[in-house]
């Protein structure tokens, strides 16, 4: 069975809680945490990965520019991105999907709204 | 019609009597020849009964067959509306496994939020980190937009909000912890909600700290220490769900745990230092 991988970006350690339980539901999937853009460079960095889910708003790198490094990245240009928004940041969600991201989900999440929009892009049966 | 010229003349057969002879056996003749064929046609009609006497019995044999066929016909009839009928209860029951796997998948998720909530909840000790948490689990699981969790002052009966989001912290200023809306959630122990989120919006922007849309009260058995004041969902939460209600239960109860543990931690860090402090004093 092929394994796919997952980056989840996350600065709050209860999203990310949440999100990565969520994923684990698809037994195809391994999931890697990290805790901003910059963290997650670091991690694209060392493995390759299937899908990267991200927030907005977070320290020190935010969603944004994490979005358009990754697209502008030769390895990872790719790879499909789901971006995490609140109903309020509708500039932020255009302008991420603008910059390349795949799909987004928006607050509050319910983990179904996480794994169908993974299975959908990386065609999970 | 008859010839002139064939009518015997009497005078002929007075004349001749072979004539006479001639004319009966001709007569004879005739008659021997139609006698003939009344015989065959006797014969032929007697062939013909024959015939239909030997098609009779396979007529027969054919009634019977149909007959058989139709019942087979009614039997299979029968067959095909059981197999409806079991058709019909099989599809009612894989109905019935599809909504209560929907509904079992609906659990599941709901009791993962309620998991991580409160693990992360009794994740720490540190006072503003709890804070940090529940704010977390009310913006991203609830979907509140605008809310603040308060502390109860009990000695001079105030409610006094630490934390503000999506507010000023100055709006949120100090209320009385025995009237008012707050006041009543705070004296009864009971959660209040608002009857449906849509009545909400007509409230518009405008934020009164006193009339929180949902005041869940912090509280540990009897004891209450605070509570969480929703003021306004996040657009596109149209209405409050199963889970949120045990979301909410979950928060009233774990939080307030946590915000207790948090402090009495710091507390006793406190009273360490300051024990520790006057040990090394007195040591050295």
């Amino acid at each position: 069975m092929a394994e796919y991988m997952a980056l989840v970006v996350e600065d709050s350690p209860t999203m990310r809680q949440l999100i990565v339980f969520a994923l684990k539901r698809l037994p195809t999937l391994r999931v890697t945490e990290a805790e901003d853009g910059l963290d997650a460079l670091k991690k694209l960095q060392g493995a390759k990965f299937d899908i990267l889910i991200t927030d907005i708003n977070m320290p020190m790198m935010d969603g944004l520019k994490l979005v358009s490094v990754v697209r502008n990245d030769a390895t990872h240009k790719d790879i499909p991105i789901v971006i995490i928004t609140t109903e309020g940041a509708q500039e932020d969600r255009q302008r991420a999907l603008a910059l390349g991201a795949n799909a987004y989900i928006t607050k509050p999440i319910q983990a179904p709204q996480v794994i169908n929009t993974v299975k959908e892009l990386l065609k999970l049966a | 019609m008859t010839d002139p010229k064939d009518k015997p003349r009497p005078v002929d057969r007075a004349e001749d009597p072979l004539a006479a002879r001639r004319e009966f056996l001709q007569i004879f003749k005739r008659g021997a020849e139609f006698s003939e064929e009344l015989m065959k046609e006797n014969e032929r009609l007697r062939y013909r009964l024959a015939e239909l006497e030997v098609r009779r019995p396979a007529s027969e044999r054919d009634d019977h067959l149909v007959k058989e066929l139709l019942e087979k016909i009614q039997r299979l009839e029968i067959e095909r509306q059981e197999l409806a009928q079991r058709f019909a209860r099989v599809e009612a029951e894989n109905k019935d496994f599809a909504n209560r796997y929907v509904e079992i998948e609906n659990e599941n998720n709901n009791l993962l939020n309620i998991y991580v909530a409160s693990y992360q909840l009794h994740s720490t000790l540190d006072f503003q980190q709890v804070l940090q948490i529940i704010t977390e689990i009310v913006l991203n699981f609830v979907g509140a937009e605008k809310f603040c969790i308060g502390l109860v002052d009990e000695k001079p009966g105030e409610f006094r909000p630490l934390m503000a989001e999506g507010f000023s912290r100055e709006l949120a200023a100090t209320i009385s912890s025995n009237s008012g809306l707050i006041g009543k959630v705070l004296q009864s122990g009971e959660p209040y909600f608002v009857d449906t989120v849509d009545n909400v919006e007509k409230r518009g922007d405008e934020l009164d700290i006193a009339a929180p849309i949902v005041c869940i009260p912090l509280k540990i058995k009897d004891r209450i220490l605070g509570a969480i004041c929703i003021y306004k969902f996040l657009t596109q939460k149209r209405q409050l769900a199963h889970v949120d209600y045990e979301l909410f239960t979950l928060l009233a109860g774990h939080a307030a745990t946590a915000i207790f543990s948090a402090k009495l931690y710091t507390e006793s860090k406190r009273k360490l230092n300051t024990i520790q402090g006057l040990i090394d004093l007195v040591t050295s």
